[in-house]
């Protein structure tokens, strides 16, 4: 377990939850288990593994078929729904930007369901906590590249400083470079802003890289739960090990191929 | 030439204010079918299903279904509704316009980025923020276009809003098709398109704007439909004296065109605010007298006797008007005035020539030779009881027997595609053609005086009654006839109401205006 260094950031727990669909296909099945505030937690597994719908547990945008979740100790269902989402950022694959928004607008898009104007101050301020000029907010989204909207899908959703961040597959569709250095920044933000933060990934080396702890999924279960170390030094068990012989498999090829073997 | 494009403003007004109408409450029906539909897909089998069920019934026959639908909900709740006119186009032309705006906007709800979606819900919209602040802006484009093929539509199908008495550029197509006065139909048309094309390259803009969120260019392209809505209303509004305002009705051939102007002539100079309600049918007219939805109109002694009272005796013509009457005024509160002087009977016609060499005079003459001859009817003959009353007097069995609009009856019989029609006494075209009438010995054709009838409303209405009093008995058959060939003749026609201040003139009875 990592040290507790970021306070502010609420707990998550999972307690005996379940999910089916169709009352046949178990998605996810009996998980309890706790994320402590200000962890960067990274839900590893292969598709169909249940990691996705686990997540979308939290805000509701899938409800449990048995178990309950709570964030620092209430119970997800003991507010409106719309209430709940308002107060956890959500970032994905997809990114989903309003496209007949401008950028401000997107990034905006908490403050004005909550009633309040459009700051233009705290819209530059959130485009350069993700990296992005200020001039970007009068943009149309289609007018930016995938990463850059991406960039945009995060200041969007820090915009009304919640402090758990679920992410799912944030990067999944972004090249390479991108993909690293938008990772850091997620994980700088974590570290400044004092989030708990609970990103699904398929990739082994980026929960690795970016995560505290690390769960494995397979079948709907926790299957591997423990730090990147403990992954790396197989005390994660078979299913870790298999996920993470993958990256060192290719990190000694790319050491062989440098050294000129 | 210009009397055909000089009712064109007028008309056109109507039709804009009927299909704009119908556009709004077809809107007004279909949002929020549309959202429920989106969300529910048990609902939108419904709605959809219901819809597209709408479209496949021909919009002649929606219309014509509205009119027994209104007379019978008028009836449920002790009347009131009005059966005929703007109500039941509105509403047969607004459950027209529901398909393609209802499609459209489905299709563009259930078709959106799942993903916009997906963060709508995730920042936290509730469902009404999520409609207004990303469904709406996102669909309206594609709703556009569906209103824009249901205005087309709409548009188009309302020409045939004069099949239930209600102003329309139809008047024109109708009124012209009937005399085969092509100026009058090309005119009707050409507004109608016009109209199309001006309203779509309108609501055509309006999306362009909106799908490139160019707001000045929707709201100018808004503004200028709504400012030709508000032209349109305005020559229509009543200019006061509305209660003097009153309907006469006319069958669709040029002999009811004339009598109706001859009438509304003489209401007009008593005081009245005449509207036409021209082109409705033999089964329609007389029902929509009965329930005030138009206040006079001409019919014919023997159509009632026959076909309202359901008689198979024929008595003589006297006889006939006289038991009209009574059972009109009994059964109906309806005032008969009296006859106008003339007999429009069906009446057999051969053509001259073939009739001599025949050696036929009668209907008894034709009975053995009917069997080598064709028979062309007007659209109605065939189903109407007095076919049956005739056959049960004579043998009668032709080699075919077709049915054609009036104009194209009478070219059949020149042509020698029919040698035997069912020509109407009145036609002027019986003399021009040379036409043989046979007689009919044994009084199988009941007598047709053509009779003056007023809606209950105005039975005791003694200056309604005094300013048509005079037309009783004033019209003899050749003057009529003379009248009708001008509307009917293939060159050289005037219009039904050149026509009606022709035999006003004839008869003595023009008016000083």
């Amino acid at each position: 377990m990592p040290e507790q260094s970021y306070p502010r950031g609420p707990s998550v727990a999972f307690d005996r939850v379940g999910k089916t669909y169709d009352g046949a296909v178990r998605a996810v099945e009996d998980v309890t288990l706790t994320i402590a505030g200000g962890e960067f937690v990274a839900l590893v597994g292969a598709s169909g593994s249940g990691k996705s719908t686990l997540l979308k547990m939290i805000n509701r945008l899938h409800e449990p078929s048995s178990g309950s979740v709570s964030i620092g100790g209430e119970p997800v269902n003991s507010v409106p729904v719309h209430e709940l989402r308002r107060r956890i950022g959500y970032v994905f694959q997809n990114i989903g930007l309003f496209p007949h928004m401008r950028v401000g607008e997107n990034v905006a898009i908490g403050m004005r369901l909550k009633g309040e104007k459009q700051d233009e101050a705290r819209i530059a301020e959130l485009l350069e906590l993700v990296e992005l000029p200020r001039e970007f907010a009068a943009r149309m989204p289609d007018a930016l590249s995938g990463g850059q909207r991406q960039r945009v899908g995060v200041a969007r959703a820090l915009a009304t400083e919640p402090k758990l961040m679920l992410m799912d597959e944030p990067f999944g569709a972004l090249d390479p470079v991108t993909r690293d250095t938008l990772g850091q920044a997620v994980r700088r933000l974590h570290d400044r802003l004092g989030l708990t933060t609970i990103m699904v990934t398929h990739d082994m080396a980026e929960a690795l890289l970016l995560a505290d702890r690390i769960l494995v999924m397979e079948a709907g279960r926790i299957v591997a739960d423990g730090d990147p170390h403990a992954m790396l030094t197989g005390k994660g068990g078979a299913a870790a090990d298999a996920l993470v012989a993958v990256p060192r498999e290719q990190a000694h090829l790319l050491s062989r191929l440098e050294q000129g073997e | 030439m210009n009397a055909a494009w000089s009712r064109i403003p007028d008309l056109l007004a109507q039709h804009i204010l009927l299909t704009a109408a119908a556009l709004l409450l077809g809107l007004a029906i279909a949002l929020p079918l549309t959202i429920w539909s989106a969300r529910n897909q048990a609902v939108a089998r419904v709605t959809l299903g219901f819809a597209s069920l709408v479209q496949t019934i021909p919009a002649l026959a929606l219309l014509a279904l509205f009119y027994p639908l209104l007379l019978l909900m008028s009836g449920l709740v002790g009347g009131g509704i009005p059966a005929l006119g703007f109500l039941p186009s509105l509403l047969a032309l607004a459950l027209y316009a529901l398909l393609p705006i209802l499609r459209n906007g489905v299709t563009g709800l259930v078709n959106l980025d799942p993903a916009v979606v997906e963060a709508a819900d995730a920042v936290g919209m509730t469902a009404r923020q999520k409609l207004w602040l990303v469904e709406a802006p996102l669909v309206v484009p594609v709703l556009m276009a569906g209103i824009r093929t249901a205005a087309v539509w709409t548009i188009g199908a309302a020409t045939l809003a004069t099949t239930v008495g209600q102003p329309c550029l139809g008047d024109l197509i109708f009124a012209g098709l009937q005399t085969q006065n092509w100026t009058l139909v090309i005119a009707g048309c050409i507004a109608s398109a016009a109209l199309a094309l001006i309203v779509d390259a309108l609501l055509g803009m309006a999306e362009n704007g909106l799908r490139r969120r160019r707001r000045v260019q929707v709201w100018a392209a808004l503004g200028m439909l709504v400012l030709g809505v508000v032209a349109a209303i305005w020559p229509v509004l009543p200019t006061g004296g509305a209660e003097k305002r009153v309907v006469v009705g006319a069958k669709g051939f040029g002999e009811q065109y004339i009598l109706a102007r001859m009438i509304g002539h003489r209401l007009e100079n008593a005081g009245y605010r005449v509207t036409y309600r021209e082109g409705l049918g033999s089964a329609v007219v007389f029902g929509a007298l009965a329930s005030g939805d138009i206040d006079v109109y001409v019919d014919y002694s023997g159509t009632i006797w026959t076909n309202e009272m359901h008689r198979t005796d024929t008595p003589d013509r006297a006889a006939i008007v006289k038991g009209v009457g009574q059972w009109v005024a009994k059964t109906h509160d309806i005032r008969l005035i009296g006859p106008l002087g003339f007999e429009n009977s069906y009446a057999f016609a051969m053509r001259g020539a073939d009739a001599k060499r025949r050696g036929i005079e009668t209907l008894t003459d034709l009975v053995p030779q009917s069997g080598e001859m064709n028979f062309a009817t007007d659209l109605e003959f065939l189903e109407r009881p007095e076919w049956a009353a005739v056959k049960r007097a004579y043998p009668l069995h032709f080699r075919s027997a077709q049915a054609y609009t009036p104009s194209f009856m009478y070219r059949a019989l020149e042509s020698g595609k029919a040698d035997v029609v069912s020509a109407f006494s009145s036609d002027g075209r019986i003399a021009k053609l040379g036409l043989k009438v046979l007689g009919d010995p044994r009084h199988a054709i009941p007598g047709y005086d053509a009779i003056l009838m007023v809606s209950p409303q105005h039975a005791d209405d003694q200056r309604f009654i005094a300013a048509l009093r005079p037309l009783v008995n004033a019209i003899p058959a050749d003057a009529m006839r003379q009248a009708n060939y001008m509307v009917d003749r293939d060159t050289d026609k005037v219009s039904a109401d050149t026509a009606a201040r022709w035999l006003e003139r004839r008869i003595g009875l023009a008016s000083g205006k």
